[in-house]
């Protein structure tokens, strides 16, 4: 298991290393990670989501947005089913992940939790150290050895951006941390277990505008490597940061286009209505 | 929302009111200024409450002190006819005989108290793990309320039901185990005390706040990974405190070993023997014919604040390990 893991972190850091054939690859897969169709989801009696249908594309940013109960958030945990933590959800429709279905029986929820990641709304770490808290994961999934945890540890916080920030407290309780570097550390445990996907729900709505404006760039400089998928009610941060944007309604998806075509010419009347601030 | 002309001729008339009164405001001033005045018995009060609530606080400490108090004083007593040393050190309790070496009855008491444990933790952990993180609301409705009842037994009840009923199922197992055995009356002061590992246990793990689990969820972690590896490790403070609590609790219980665990001092940690704790020396010393102002009237004092010495430590240990293990959320 350990062995894997190590290999995955060699060819994490080749990557990183050529950079400009990434790019390329980049630009050749404007393809879909996740694939959803007809999606329907019921709390109890009370319909959440109406027949949404939407591709996400890979190593790009999503943004999703709408006013509040408009099923945003609902639909985000869909995408790993952590909204069926309320035990009385019931969907229907389908959603492919890398062309799997992930309602499917065969694909463990928990696995799909590895490839699909979450970052929280409020900055949630555990109360435990910071390098606890990044390690947690591949803890988790069976990586034992220190050598390994140290480098996969590292390697998130980087990614993350705010290793210079904590190398040397390495082993202090990330309660002690403000919000914002609470939220990063969040992120950097989400990295650590490398998914393709990564799922942010209001990730800044808790934080000052300075740790905000760290996180956006942080998420700019993820998608060279991640699927984003971010839910805002900041239009403004939905402009700023994604390449694709989705507005939803009364849970459903009203429009979905380019950002830039969305924000500068909305095809529907509700989508105008919405980012001209005549209503939410 | 737009106004119907009826409505704007409510609010101008209440303008109207309004403005009229504005003359009538001095009238209040002059209301509250009277009060004022009457105020001097209720501020009498105000100043008096304080003082009787301290009062109430003070029962309790006082009382603490008081029992402190007998206990050393009584204690001091029987010290000046038995040397402390030889109370400490000496392996044989037998009063009516004049030997007072107190170490069976303490090896009576962590007997009965280990295996007491060694019952509880278990099962009062996994009964709280269950009713936290596993349980229904509907379940945990009916669970938990049982779970307390049992609790609400009378220690007699439980004396009894060692004797009659847990001794013979063992002796079934177990041939020469005695009538009066350590085991038994181990097992039931166990029994008696899982609720308030379960339950103090459970309210630490409840109150672990969700978005923790949700974290651990969001990283592919299956329901006990979160349970063991999030859960537990938050609310450790709260279980050990439970724990520390419980087992404090088993130290000073005596009905049960009283009925159930014999009267017979002897130092041994064969829990099929029958044995005897502190408190259950203190019951038969205090309810046979030990003449007052005898040594071993005097001795039951000097067992009572070892005893005490032992519950104090405990709780002691409960505060610093619940302050030491804190992890804040």
């Amino acid at each position: 298991m350990s062995k894997v893991m190590e290999k995955k972190t060699n060819v994490r850091n080749e990557q990183t290393k050529k950079p400009e054939v990434k790019s390329e690859v980049n630009k050749e897969k404007a393809s879909s990670i996740i694939e959803v169709n007809d999606l329907n989801l019921w709390y109890g009696s009370d319909q959440a989501l109406y027949e949404v249908s939407m591709d996400i594309p890979q190593e790009r940013v999503t943004a999703i947005i709408g006013p509040s109960g408009c099923g945003k958030s609902t639909f985000l945990k869909t995408l790993n089913r952590m909204v069926e933590m309320v035990p009385i959800v019931k969907t229907s429709g389908s959603i492919k992940y890398r062309e799997q279905d992930i309602f499917s029986s065969k694909f463990k929820q928990e696995y799909l939790r590895t490839k699909v990641g979450m970052v929280f709304q409020k900055p949630n770490p555990f109360p435990k150290s910071i390098y606890d808290n990044v390690a947690y994961g591949p803890r988790i999934h069976g990586v034992k050895k220190k050598e390994i945890l140290d480098q996969i540890v590292e390697k998130s916080l980087k990614g993350a951006a705010i290793w210079d920030e904590l190398k040397d407290r390495l082993h202090e309780n990330a309660y002690g941390l403000s919000g914002g570097q609470q939220q990063r550390v969040c992120i950097a445990r989400a990295l650590a277990v490398e998914p393709d996907v990564i799922l942010m729900d209001e990730p800044t709505s808790a934080l000052d505008p300075i740790s905000t404006a760290k996180v956006e760039e942080l998420v700019q400089e993820l998608k060279e490597k991640y699927s984003i998928v971010i839910v805002t009610h900041n239009m403004q941060q939905a402009a700023r940061i994604s390449d694709k944007t989705a507005f939803f309604l009364n849970g459903e998806l009203i429009e979905y286009a380019d950002t830039d075509n969305l924000f500068q010419n909305p095809q529907d009347k509700r989508t105008e209505d919405y980012i001209t601030g005549r209503f939410g | 929302m737009a106004v119907s002309p009826c409505l704007m001729d409510e609010r101008s008339l209440m303008m109207d009111k309004g403005l009229q009164s504005e003359g009538n405001m001095i009238d209040v001033q002059q209301m509250i200024e009277n009060n004022k005045k009457k105020k001097t018995f209720g501020e009498r009060i105000e100043k008096i409450i304080p003082f009787f609530l301290l009062l109430c606080a003070a029962v309790s400490v006082l009382t603490t002190l008081g029992i402190l108090f007998t206990l050393l004083r009584e204690s001091i007593g029987f010290f000046s006819d038995v040397s402390i040393v030889n109370f400490y050190t000496g392996t044989n309790w037998s009063p009516w005989s004049g030997e007072y070496g107190v170490a069976p009855l303490i090896g009576g008491t962590l007997l009965v108290t280990l295996i007491s444990t060694l019952v509880a933790v278990p099962l009062g952990l996994m009964a709280a793990i269950f009713l936290s993180e596993y349980a229904n609301d509907k379940v945990r409705r009916v669970i938990k309320p049982i779970l307390e009842v049992l609790a609400g037994i009378p220690t007699v009840v439980y004396g009894y039901f060692a004797l009659t009923f847990i001794t013979p199922m063992f002796q079934s197992i177990i041939p020469d185990l005695g009538i009066f055995n350590a085991l038994s009356a181990g097992v039931v002061v166990g029994i008696m005390i899982i609720p308030m590992v379960a339950s103090l246990s459970e309210d630490a793990m409840n109150s672990v706040p969700n978005a923790l689990r949700e974290g651990a969820y969001g990283l592919g972690a299956t329901k006990l990974e979160v349970v063991f590896k999030v859960v537990l490790p938050a609310a450790l403070s709260g279980i050990v405190a439970s724990i520390v609590l419980a087992i404090s609790r088993a130290i000073g219980e005596t009905m049960i070993v009283t009925i159930a665990a014999g009267a017979t001092p002897n130092l041994t940690f064969n829990p099929t023997e029958s044995i005897q704790t502190m408190t259950a020396f203190i019951v038969q010393a205090a309810t046979g014919d030990t003449t007052f102002g005898s040594t071993i009237y005097y001795s039951l004092y000097a067992v009572g604040m070892t005893l005490f010495v032992f519950t104090l430590v405990m709780n002691l240990i409960a505060q610093y390990i619940s302050r030491k293990f804190r992890e804040e959320y």
